[in-house]
């Protein structure tokens, strides 16, 4: 069994108790375990269940690579799947669940397919599940998502929060361990800034564990005393509980701090993500231990053996009483001697090389322990724990010589350097055949944007595996990286550990090296996922020879631990099979972020309310008052219609349409876009830009413009006026005025830089009233100022002036048809200015209208609204707006396009009014169809409703519509299939259906 | 080629699966075909395995730089759907979604097309009166789909959130029998089909050189020698251009970074695919238990295969407001893919100004959903010098002005 020992345990502190539950069993751990310690310190060897089979597994790691210690944590607004149990910092109250089982963790009834493992190899399922062919959709496929996911899906809406940091800095260091540290240090003498970022909670990774000197410092003590000194530098920052989780184009670091994971409900953020930018970033970030594929490597109770050591010396906890040590090199041995000297009994080391190690296997032999050379693993035996290791010859086909009954195998099958930041941004690899690992090709760097290496990677994931190396590696990695960002390297004195040599790995990536094919299919791969050695194998048999078809062929690797455990062995596995050479099969690729990290801190801040900044006009919270019902237009946020007591939307849009065209209305139209455009070259800019004449229009004068796209289309539409000789400011619509001003700029800077013309969004720096109706101008004369008579102010002028004390810019323009004064004051101004209009117009029955009566008032005058009537593939030419398209120019976007054979042709859809023969409203967006179906066997249609409303005035529903040569079939009548299963039949008509010839705008 | 099936899978076990065959051959290049194809992604293995179903042609090579289905084929979100505005573009999605729906079995390998169902939220005005047009369109082309209302919504999602302070969901456009499919599977089943018939994939074999004479495709050069056709068809997505250059042509084609990610994998929670345009995002549950998640496209051209973070950080935004409860998920992997992207938006299924040489290219962001289709237009062009599946794809459009413009109707996501 595991259990605490009464000493060890340099991470936690036992006068500190925790209580906490997992599957709702109350257990205690200390103050510094991890969920995974503390599990095995109440001897839960058994935490979970395996992906494909329902395996019974326990702890393997105590790290970021495990793949079977995955819990349901916490609860309500607060719970979250797949916690990884070995990266989870212990707090009180702490609750835990184990993920997928049904119905309890220790009888499964999943666990059939792993008694039915034989005939569920990898890919089986692209072989079968086809017939009946309704039952995947019904039946297989259910089954199949079922079994499969892990955890539960969170339920409630997340009562966390969680933030961005924005930094630049010279250099980055990913790592705190001993080469992290050394190097920042190193770099930080140079006077570079320097952010270390750390994913634990503590300083100095592996190496107050795995023990040694440096500079004459045991190094615990040694890492103590470096933290303490960078902590006292000005220019360095020190962060833990801070993963470095991917490395992007041109320096890009996110790190990913975890702030209140262990100490749930703390005020402040849960997760916090910081978006740096680096010159140099050093990639300290260790390495990770292999497993060895022999047959029952997963059962609960096999354990890494650095994991094992882990446990022992950071937390105090045995993960057995009686232990076998298989490994394949010299660091496993440490294992051994730890166990052994804390008193827990080492059985036996399987060393699988004929001559075994070197100093430190003599070190274990002088504690008494019992090592087997050239011996293996053959299989372990037990369920849900271990019960005994039948050994074999490691050279064999794994023939038991011998059953050893105990309780935990330690199995190291060699490291691998931690090389995915390395690698996020290009960096490349290269195999080292004698330390069997791939590790970090420093003459093929990640590079940033001048082309030069942005990335060292220095100790372990270096591929530096003794203290002596690291420490010699790191000092140097730290001056390369501040050199590499612009600062003067000063003199210092080199880092220098003890050597403590170490005789060669020998690689052994199926153990024994000659399996036979049923100890191979119970070799694991890849644990989370159930890929056996055997899966590679067939996947290889199979054709599915590249390393990319045999990782989604078997899914090795793509576990939530994204193959960190033992990606290596996979590929090396697939290499034997296919006879090539490791490097030549190569690696997957490694992909952002290094470990998962929570949406929540993608998203950061913005959510609910800030989800996007709400733009809101000087006149927003009077619209609400007054019983706005909200439309979303971009970021603003207008009135569809105000509802008053009683009635219904619908009802008042009819209500504020009437009253514009008998009495007065008021629209906010301060969201319209108003850009600056200004300059001696302005008008010839406008020229290009818009369709129309923009050059020749006289100051106080406005003109309705049409701006389309370099493919002709029509891409917005707005009212221009003249300031002054050089200036303009040009209108656009809600929607449009971010994009056009864009659009500007972009051909301004790429196209027409030297033109002398500069633009400004002014949008919001006016409010914008229209007020519309016959009574218009009596209500606006009535708070005296300017002249507005029709005289004085005839329709498309326009004037600044005062309007009772307030000064105004009136702009004579309409676009309801109505007599309409459109007047911008400056925002602070709009809410009084509403407010005096409200109040000036009570007696002429003054109403505001929302977006809805704006649209009818528009369609009932056949004025066009972009994205309505057109969509991106409608020209000016289609709606009857050729008299806007100035003839005399040369050039302007679109032109040439519009010229084109299709462009040109008279068969388009052109704009009409479409007039229902009952009098109904046509539904959005039908189709009238035509005679006959096309090749491809549709119904062919020749025309479609564009705008379709109810119109009060006219009492009856109006439509324009884009239809196949319509202007010319005027008196027709087509058909509109409706989704109701209705045809509706409407009379091709004029589109202007209210005041025809302008009377009663132009008085 | 041995089938597949639960009885074959039942005999294998019995002896350790030692005997099961070679999905697809891995052949050295012959001297000549009828023809070549470039590009054994989805488009490019289709289209040869349709010139062999349908027409009988099978002295055919595929060619591929990489790994087969490597490119844009294996790095998608999944989803099928036809509910496209414009005509040409319905029926080549449709037609691609009915072979998805008989695929498995056509090609005796599992692709698990799963017709669960596609949702198009429509969170404005302007999107309800979009999606009703596109309804419309829909029920004259004959694609089942409908404007439902925000009941159902729910109804069919219960991890949505309809009333989101900034966008609250109005309705949605669903058709019922769109869906997802396992992509690589895809790639795989046709590889597998077309092998059986005689054809040759080549994979790990770059083309550096069109041949031509007089005007005439001759064959191409290749890393491993150069091989002769009567045919050439150009179907390698985001490379086009390179490709179309050596032809001796030009495509109006900008190749952009498209970003994904996927989740933890969790017990299953949402059975349809949810796509919200207003705030740019796209979700779906992949048999595995993984939030599948689509994004956007980088805001530059390029060929890196990368996945950056600008864009994640906006549609992992836009999709917690929708899906508040994926706040407590974790990001598992993020990628990207090189989309070929035309003027319109729409692809290119096309004669070129070389003879005998055809190209299949711009499905953008939308390749995965056409790549039946694709193959049998394709197939049908290259076969027969015509096909009505293809006809408004051609090339000369751009010339013409006769775009076929999506972008009211999809906004930004595929």
């Amino acid at each position: 069994m595991s259990a605490r020992l009464a000493t060890y345990g340099r991470l936690i502190d036992r006068t500190s108790k925790l209580d906490f539950t997992f599957d709702g069993k109350p257990m205690m751990g200390f103050e510094g375990d991890t969920l995974a310690s503390a599990l095995l310190a109440n001897d839960q060897m058994l935490v979970g269940r395996s992906f494909k089979y329902h395996r019974p597994r326990g702890v393997v790691a105590s790290g970021a690579e495990e793949p079977n210690a995955l819990v349901n944590l916490g609860e309500g607004a607060r719970f979250e799947p797949n916690q990884r149990a070995t990266t989870t910092e212990l707090f009180g109250g702490l609750a835990a669940r184990s993920q997928n089982h049904w119905p309890t963790l220790e009888f499964d009834v999943g666990q059939v397919n792993s008694y039915l493992a034989r005939f569920l190899p990898a890919g089986f399922y692209y072989k079968m599940f086809m017939y009946p062919r309704s039952f995947w959709k019904h039946v297989y496929e259910p089954f199949i998502r079922q079994s499969a996911g892990l955890g539960q899906p969170p339920k409630e809406r997340d009562a966390d929060t969680y933030e961005h940091f924005h930094v630049h800095t010279d250099v980055v260091v990913a790592g705190g361990g001993v080469a992290g540290l050394i190097a920042a240090k190193a770099a930080a003498q140079s006077g570079a800034r320097v952010l270390v970022l750390e994913q634990n909670a503590h300083w100095g990774g592996r190496a107050p564990v795995d023990g040694g000197r440096i500079d004459d410092w045991p190094t615990d003590g040694f890492v103590e005393r470096l933290v303490k000194e960078l902590e006292g530098m000005a220019n360095v920052t020190l962060r833990a509980r801070c993963m470095v989780s991917g490395l992007y184009d041109h320096g890009y670091v996110l790190g990913y701090e975890r702030v209140s994971d262990h100490v749930p409900g703390a005020e402040g953020p849960r997760h916090r993500l910081w978006r740096i930018r680096a010159k140099q970033v050093i990639v300290a970030t260790g390495a990770i231990e292999r497993p060895l594929a022999f047959a029952g490597n997963d059962v609960p109770g096999v354990m890494l053996a650095s994991a094992m050591r882990d446990y022992l010396v950071n937390w105090g906890v045995a993960a057995g009483e009686r232990v076998i040590v298989a490994t394949n090199n010299d660091d496993a041995y440490r294992t051994a001697i730890t166990l052994k000297k804390a008193g827990v009994e080492v059985l036996r080391i399987l060393d699988a090389r004929e001559t075994g190690g070197g100093a430190l296997m003599e070190e274990a032999r002088r504690l008494g322990i019992r090592i087997d050379c050239g011996r293996a693993v053959g299989k372990v035996t037990g369920g849900k724990r271990v019960k005994a290791v039948q050994i074999c010859a490691h050279q064999g086909a794994g023939g038991a010589l011998e059953e050893v009954a105990c309780d935990a195998v330690a199995m190291s099958g060699g490291w691998s350097p931690a090389v995915h930041l390395w690698s996020h941004c290009g960096g490349k690899l290269t195999w080292d055949d004698t330390a069997a690992m791939f590790r970090p090709d420093e003459s093929r760097a990640p590079t940033g944007a001048d082309g030069k290496p942005m990335a060292v990677a220095t100790g372990a994931a270096n591929g530096a595996m003794t203290l002596e190396a690291i420490a010699a590696d790191a000092f140097a990695a730290g001056r390369k990286a501040a050199q590499a960002a612009g600062f003067k390297l000063k003199r210092a004195s080199a880092v220098k550990a003890d050597p403590a040599p170490e005789s060669a790995i020998e690689p052994v990536w199926m153990m024994p090296a000659r399996a036979r094919v049923g100890l191979r299919a119970k070799a694991w791969l890849d644990y989370q996922n159930d890929v056996k050695v055997s899966d590679v194998q067939l996947a290889a048999r199979e054709g599915y020879e590249s390393v990319e078809h045999t990782k989604r062929y078997t899914t090795l690797g793509m576990a939530t631990d994204q193959g960190k455990l033992s990606n290596i062995n996979g590929l090396a596995v697939l290499a034997d099979t296919l006879g090539a050479a490791i490097p030549a099969v190569g690696t997957t690729t490694f992909r952002p972020p290094y470990t998962p990290i929570s949406m929540g801190a993608i998203g950061g801040e913005a959510r609910g309310e800030v989800f996007q900044p709400l733009r809101r006009t000087p006149m927003y919270d009077w619209h609400a008052a007054h019983g706005a019902d909200w439309e979303p237009v971009g970021q603003w946020r207008r009135p569809f219609a105000y509802v008053q007591g009683g009635e219904d939307v619908h009802q008042a849009v009819n209500r504020e349409v009437k009253n514009v065209r008998q009495g007065v209305g008021l629209l906010d139209v301060s969201t319209l876009g108003k850009l600056l455009v200004k300059g001696p070259d302005a008008g010839r800019f406008l020229d290009m830009l818009y369709t129309n004449m923009m050059s020749t229009l006289k100051p106080g004068k406005c003109r309705y413009g049409l701006m389309c796209n370099e493919n002709g289309f029509l891409i917005d539409d707005g009212v221009v006026a003249r300031i002054d000789e050089e200036t303009f400011l040009c209108h656009t619509t809600t929607g449009g005025a971010d994009r056009i001003h864009a659009h500007m700029e972009e051909w301004l800077q790429t196209e027409w830089w030297d033109w002398k013309v500069y633009t400004a969004n002014l949008t919001e720096q006016f409010a914008q009233i229209a007020v519309v109706g016959p009574k218009a101008r009596q209500v606006l004369e009535k708070l005296g100022g300017m002249d507005l008579s029709k005289e004085a102010l005839p329709f498309m002028d326009w004037k600044d002036g005062a309007i009772g004390n307030f000064q105004a810019r009136v702009f004579r323009i309409s676009f309801s048809g109505e007599l309409s004064f459109e007047i911008a004051v400056p925002a602070s101004q709009g809410l009084a200015f509403w407010e005096t209009l409200m109040e000036a117009g009570r007696e002429f029955g003054i109403m505001p209208y929302g977006t809805e009566a704006l649209h009818v008032l528009r369609a009932e005058k056949g004025f066009i609204m972009i994205g309505d009537e057109t969509d991106g593939t409608v020209i000016p030419q289609d709606l009857g707006l050729g008299w806007a398209i100035s003839k005399k120019k040369d050039d302007y976007l679109g032109k040439r396009a519009q010229e084109r054979s299709f462009m040109a042709s008279p068969d388009r859809w052109k704009l009409v009014g479409l007039e229902t023969t009952d009098g109904s409203v046509l539904p959005d967006g039908a189709y009238a169809v035509a005679e006959g179906s096309n090749a491809n066997g549709q119904r062919n249609t020749q025309g479609r409703v564009t705008s379709t409303y109810y119109s009060p005035t006219l009492g009856r529903g109006i439509a324009m519509g884009l239809v196949h040569r319509g202007p010319d079939r005027m008196g027709e009548v087509i058909e509109f299939p409706g989704t109701d299963g209705k045809t509706y039949s409407a009379k091709i008509v004029d589109p202007v259906v209210y005041d025809k010839d302008g009377e009663k705008q132009n008085v | 080629m041995k089938r597949y099936s639960v009885f074959a899978v039942a005999r294998e076990a019995l002896r350790h699966h030692t005997g099961w065959e070679r999905a697809w051959r891995s052949p050295a290049p012959k001297r000549r075909y009828d023809v070549v194809i470039v590009g054994a992604g989805g488009h490019g293995l289709a289209t040869a395995y349709y010139l062999g179903k349908n027409f009988g042609i099978t002295n055919v090579a595929v060619i591929e730089k990489g790994w087969l289905g490597g490119g844009n084929t294996g790095r998608n979100t999944t989803i099928i759907r036809s509910n496209y505005l414009q005509d040409a573009s319905a029926a080549i999605y449709e037609k691609a979604r009915s072979l998805y729906e008989t695929m498995s079995q056509d090609l005796n390998y599992n692709v698990m097309f799963s017709p669960r169902g596609v949702m198009m939220l429509a969170q404005t005005q302007h999107e309800v009166r979009g999606y009703k047009r596109t309804a419309h369109a829909n029920l004259l082309q004959g694609v089942a789909t409908e404007f439902i209302s925000p009941a159902r919504v729910k109804e069919l999602v219960p991890i949505i959130h309809l009333e989101g302070p900034r966008y609250p969901v109005l309705g949605a456009l669903w058709q019922p029998r769109g869906g997802t499919a396992r992509h690589d599977a895809v790639a795989w089943g046709y590889a597998r089909a077309c092998s059986a018939m005689g054809m040759d994939i080549i994979q790990q074999c770059e083309v550096t050189g069109v041949r031509t004479e007089n005007g005439q495709v001759r064959g191409v050069e290749t890393t491993k020698g150069a091989i002769d056709c009567a045919k050439l068809g150009i179907v390698v997505a985001g490379h086009s251009s390179v490709l179309a250059q050596m032809a001796g042509f030009r495509l109006p084609i900008e190749s952009l970074a498209l970003q994904a990610l996927v989740s933890e994998p969790i017990k299953p929670c949402m059975d349809v695919v949810v796509m919200a345009n207003t705030v740019h995002g796209y979700m779906s549950q992949s048999d595995k238990g993984e939030m599948v998640i689509g994004g956007g496209t980088d805001g530059f051209n390029n060929y890196t295969q990368r996945g950056s973070f600008h864009h994640i950080e906006e549609t992992v935004r836009a999709l917690i407001e929708t899906f508040p409860m994926i706040s407590r998920l974790k990001m598992l992997r993020q990628w990207g893919g090189i989309v070929d992207m035309t003027g319109d938006r729409s692809p290119i299924l096309s004669k070129t100004p070389l003879e005998g040489c055809f190209v299949n290219c711009g499905w953008g962001t939308g390749g995965f959903k056409a790549i039946p289709g694709s193959g049998w237009a394709m197939a049908e062009l290259m076969a027969t010098g015509a096909s009505p599946l293809a006809a408004e794809f051609s090339l000369s459009r751009f010339r013409e002005g006769r775009f076929i413009d999506e972008s009211v109707a999809a906004g930004v996501a595929h």
